[in-house]
């Protein structure tokens, strides 16, 4: 028995929807585990804001707790301004956290280990760090890639190299995301492998599977761990960048 | 004076006796606290490799996409600018070379070490001057 730990990430179409160009579209399973994230935050935030009470219940302390979380990321690292991207940050965090935990869940697809979905956000976020850095500040957006202080004769060399870490960062952004959920969810398939591999040798082989399993269990805490990280990641990032758009060149 | 204690009795004989058993336990004592701490520190070392483990992961896993992200900006930008002007290879050549210095660059601020584009880049980088 082989196991195939890819597999797992394979694009299943659901419903065949239209056809541009010879290019066929569908809802795939992405897409509809996209739309179950959505509806889940989206239900827990409403339900959780219907009862108003001043002593929170179980749901309405939840929704509290990640409100304040991403509130004081957004404020420790964006400052008081970066409040006004609160709504775009909140939303990014609580769909790349669901998009994690969901993927956690045995037979579950998870979204963010599509590098297409990853790069999509940190496109976004780049789009509007620069759209928004224009809007705000013109020209002045530009003094984010002349640091102070440096020597005119390499201000050139500085300059390019600058822009092209800037330019760098939607990948770096998308690929540390996409790249921990593939291959925790890589790590965990094939382990959990090498337990059915080793359970067919009969009796000693369960003996022998028994330590992938216990691996396996510690794994799956880890990447409790690495879904919760790597959304905050993706926040903090975020904020960070945004920081840049709101106070360039200090 | 070991003769002086015999003569004295048992109850001398027994207060030399404890005295150098205690001396002894001590010694023990010692030797086996050394052996300890010699067992004790490695096992410590692994056990807080084991738990920064899978943050030196995280860890490495930030500064390794900081880096390929540099250099394949750099070699997209490149690529990019010698289909456009028709100058291949130049472009790529020094776009490649410029996009590793900007993924070195991401690295150390990344990890810290070289002042960002952040509010300390002024003054230190002032101080350097």
């Amino acid at each position: 028995m082989t196991v195939d730990p890819i597999h797992q990430f394979a694009i299943q179409d659901i419903a065949p929807l239209f056809t541009v160009g010879g290019k066929h579209f569908a809802f795939t399973n992405s897409a509809l585990y996209m739309f179950i994230i959505v509806i889940l935050v989206s239900a827990l935030m409403i339900a959780a804001t219907i009862p108003r009470a001043i002593v929170p219940g179980r749901l309405q302390s939840a929704a509290e707790m990640s409100y304040e979380f991403v509130a004081n990321t957004v404020r420790s690292s964006a400052g008081t301004e970066g409040m006004k991207f609160f709504p775009f940050v909140f939303t990014l965090f609580m769909f790349v956290l669901f998009a994690n935990m969901i993927g956690l869940i045995p037979y579950s697809f998870t979204v963010t280990s599509q590098l297409i979905v990853t790069a999509t956000l940190a496109l976004a976020v780049f789009f509007i760090v620069v759209i928004y850095g224009f809007w705000r500040n013109g020209l002045k957006f530009l003094k984010l890639f002349v640091p102070k202080g440096v020597p005119v004769y390499i201000l050139p060399a500085i300059v390019v190299i600058e822009i092209l870490s800037f330019m760098s960062r939607p990948i770096s952004h998308s690929v540390r995301l996409f790249a921990n959920m593939l291959a925790g969810h890589i790590t965990l398939q094939v382990f959990a492998g090498f337990i059915i591999m080793l359970a067919g040798f009969g009796v000693v082989g369960w003996f022998g599977a028994a330590l992938p399993f216990i691996l396996v269990v510690m794994l799956i805490a880890l990447e409790f761990l690495v879904a919760f990280l790597q959304a905050y990641v993706f926040a903090i990032l975020t904020c960070i960048y945004l920081n840049d758009a709101i106070h360039p060149g200090h | 004076m070991s003769g002086g204690t015999r003569e004295d009795g048992n109850h001398d004989q027994a207060h030399t006796d404890e005295a150098a058993l205690s001396a002894r336990l001590r010694r023990l004592g010692e030797g086996l606290g050394q052996a300890r701490g010699r067992a004790v520190e490695p096992s410590d070392d692994t056990g807080g490799d084991r738990a920064t483990t899978a943050s030196g992961y995280a860890k490495g896993f930030r500064l390794s996409s900081e880096l390929v992200g540099g250099v394949l900006v750099g070699a997209g930008l490149g690529w990019g600018i010698d289909r456009l002007l028709g100058i291949s290879p130049w472009g790529f050549i020094v776009f490649l070379l410029l996009g590793f210095a900007a993924g070195v660059l991401n690295v150390m601020r990344s990890a810290g070490v070289a002042p960002g584009a952040k509010p300390d880049s002024g003054p230190s980088a002032g101080r350097k001057q």
